[in-house]
């Protein structure tokens, strides 16, 4: 018995030290860590599983919230119950078509407006809380023509940027994470700065930190991507999100904000991968046009297309 | 260790995976996701002792850190598990007890495998890792899964009886 006791700890013993050393040689992920190889093989196995899992797992989730039980026995109630059950997972399933209807066409007109080229893919994993970080898995991968660092937008707005890449799935690391940075502009200004996820516990609100300490930012103020070098993570012209709180340092080194993202990124769906950046900026033109619109006398508009061969 | 508890082991770590991060996820419960492989994990390890634990707990920690959309350092999880099953092994005497004995295993499993998982995220300096964060997602996370226990831990029972008889796990 005690010799058995030992034989585990020793097996304890190594199988800690073994966790330890990946983690070690691992430090914080990504694609330049050498068990990078190891990641997309998982992918590449586990990615179709996910597929198939998510298929299967789809309308059952969205079932849980309408389970009903079935009256107090008798067979007769028992089958009418079951009958209803039926009749209401077909409505059900039509209003989920619809509503996926309705997500792909928003996120036409997002990519007919910046003229982003994007490859639709569907949410099939979502990273569970406890890992701490916002990632989940697409079904769309190297032989869609996803690459890393590519754009993930939906009919709503920014999603985040592709980290890793399978042959049929890829992981999207969302704006959400604490490691994500996107470079932002102020719609109709040219005051720049870059939002950071601010993780668990902050309702999903970005941190805003414009670079100009004098620049003026208020509640309202609408965010696009400002495009990133090589437009890689980031392509131009996604509309981020709303100011809806402002941090009060006038005159300090850089101002800070709180923004309201445009995407819920507890309900995402249906995604776009931008595989092609527009040719040239967009820049405020995917926003959706202000609701309350009061010209405002006297200021001219010249809008001159400046196409930069990019 | 015989084919027959190594095969299922298997098998009910890989549905307990997918249905995790493809179902229990999307619900988006507040706080933490129920983790369901966790409550495996522990199933497992109470039905074949500490050193069966230990193993399950290494594999489904590995698998858990490489399949997407996992995107922190390889290990992290496999260290807090291989805890974890060994520690939930070592109750294995005591499963006859009361019924009460596998949720306070799955609680006390919970909190000890989050925790584990934010020292280590900690100690490498992983921004992610917050009090406010720790503060969401650890009570949550051991509700749900003391929550899911119940439909789960007998049922592991079961099937781990019928793979390879054990009059322990029969009630």
């Amino acid at each position: 018995m005690s010799r058995d006791t030992r034989r585990t700890r020793l097996l304890l013993a190594l199988l800690l030290a073994t966790s330890v050393s990946l983690l070690l040689i691992d430090q914080r992920g990504g694609d330049r860590s050498p068990l990078a190889g190891l990641r997309s093989a998982a992918a590449a196995m586990f990615g179709p599983v996910e597929q198939v899992a998510s298929a299967i797992a789809r309308p059952v989730s969205s079932a849980v919230d309408s389970v009903s039980t079935l009256g107090d026995g008798r067979r007769r109630a028992a089958r009418l119950a079951k009958d209803n059950q039926e009749l209401r997972r077909r409505l059900r399933t039509s209003d989920e078509a619809r509503n996926r209807a309705a997500e792909l066409d928003a996120l036409l007109r997002i990519s007919g407006a910046g003229r982003y080229r994007v490859v639709p893919a569907q949410v099939i994993a979502i990273g569970p809380a406890q890992s701490f970080s916002w990632t989940v898995t697409i079904d769309a991968g190297r032989s869609d023509g996803v690459r890393p660092d590519m754009t993930v937008l939906n009919g709503d707005g920014l999603v985040g940027r592709v980290k890793t890449v399978g042959p049929t799935a890829s992981t999207v690391l969302l704006a959400v994470d604490p490691d994500s940075s996107v470079g932002v502009r102020l719609e109709r200004s040219m005051e720049v700065g870059f939002t950071t996820g601010q993780g668990a516990g902050h309702h999903g609100d970005l941190d805003l930190r414009l670079l100009d300490g004098q620049s003026s930012v208020e509640r309202g103020d609408r965010l696009v991507s400002f495009g990133s070098q090589g437009d890689r993570p980031y392509v131009p012209g996604v509309p981020v999100g709303e100011v809806v709180g402002v941090r009060g340092t006038p005159g300090s080194q850089t101002r800070t904000a709180v923004v309201r993202p445009y995407v819920d990124f507890t309900a995402l769906d249906l995604v776009g991968v931008v595989v092609e950046p527009p040719r040239t900026d967009p820049r405020d033109s995917v926003l959706a046009p202000r609701p309350a619109a009061t010209p405002s006398p006297g200021a001219t508009v010249t809008v001159t297309p400046t196409p930069s061969g990019g | 260790m015989p084919p027959a508890r190594v095969g299922l082991a298997a098998a009910l770590v890989l549905v307990a995976l997918a249905l995790q991060v493809t179902m229990l996820a999307r619900l988006q419960l507040p706080g933490a996701t129920p983790d369901l492989l966790l409550v495996t994990v522990v199933a497992l390890a109470l039905a074949h002792g500490p050193a069966f634990g230990l193993v399950t707990g290494f594999c489904a920690g590995l698998a858990s850190d490489l399949v997407p959309p996992a995107d922190h350092a390889v290990g992290r999880w496999a260290f807090a598990l291989t805890v974890v099953g060994y520690l939930a092994g070592l109750a294995k005497p005591e499963i006859r007890r009361s019924a009460f004995v596998p949720l306070i295993v799955v609680s006390l499993a919970a909190a000890a495998s989050v925790l584990l998982y934010a020292a280590l995220g900690a100690l490498m300096g992983d921004p992610h890792v917050t009090w406010l964060a720790l503060s969401e997602v650890l009570p949550t996370a051991v509700l749900y899964d003391v929550v899911l226990s119940p439909f789960v831990v007998p049922g592991v029972f079961v099937l781990a009886d019928r793979a390879e008889p054990d009059p322990v796990l029969r009630h």
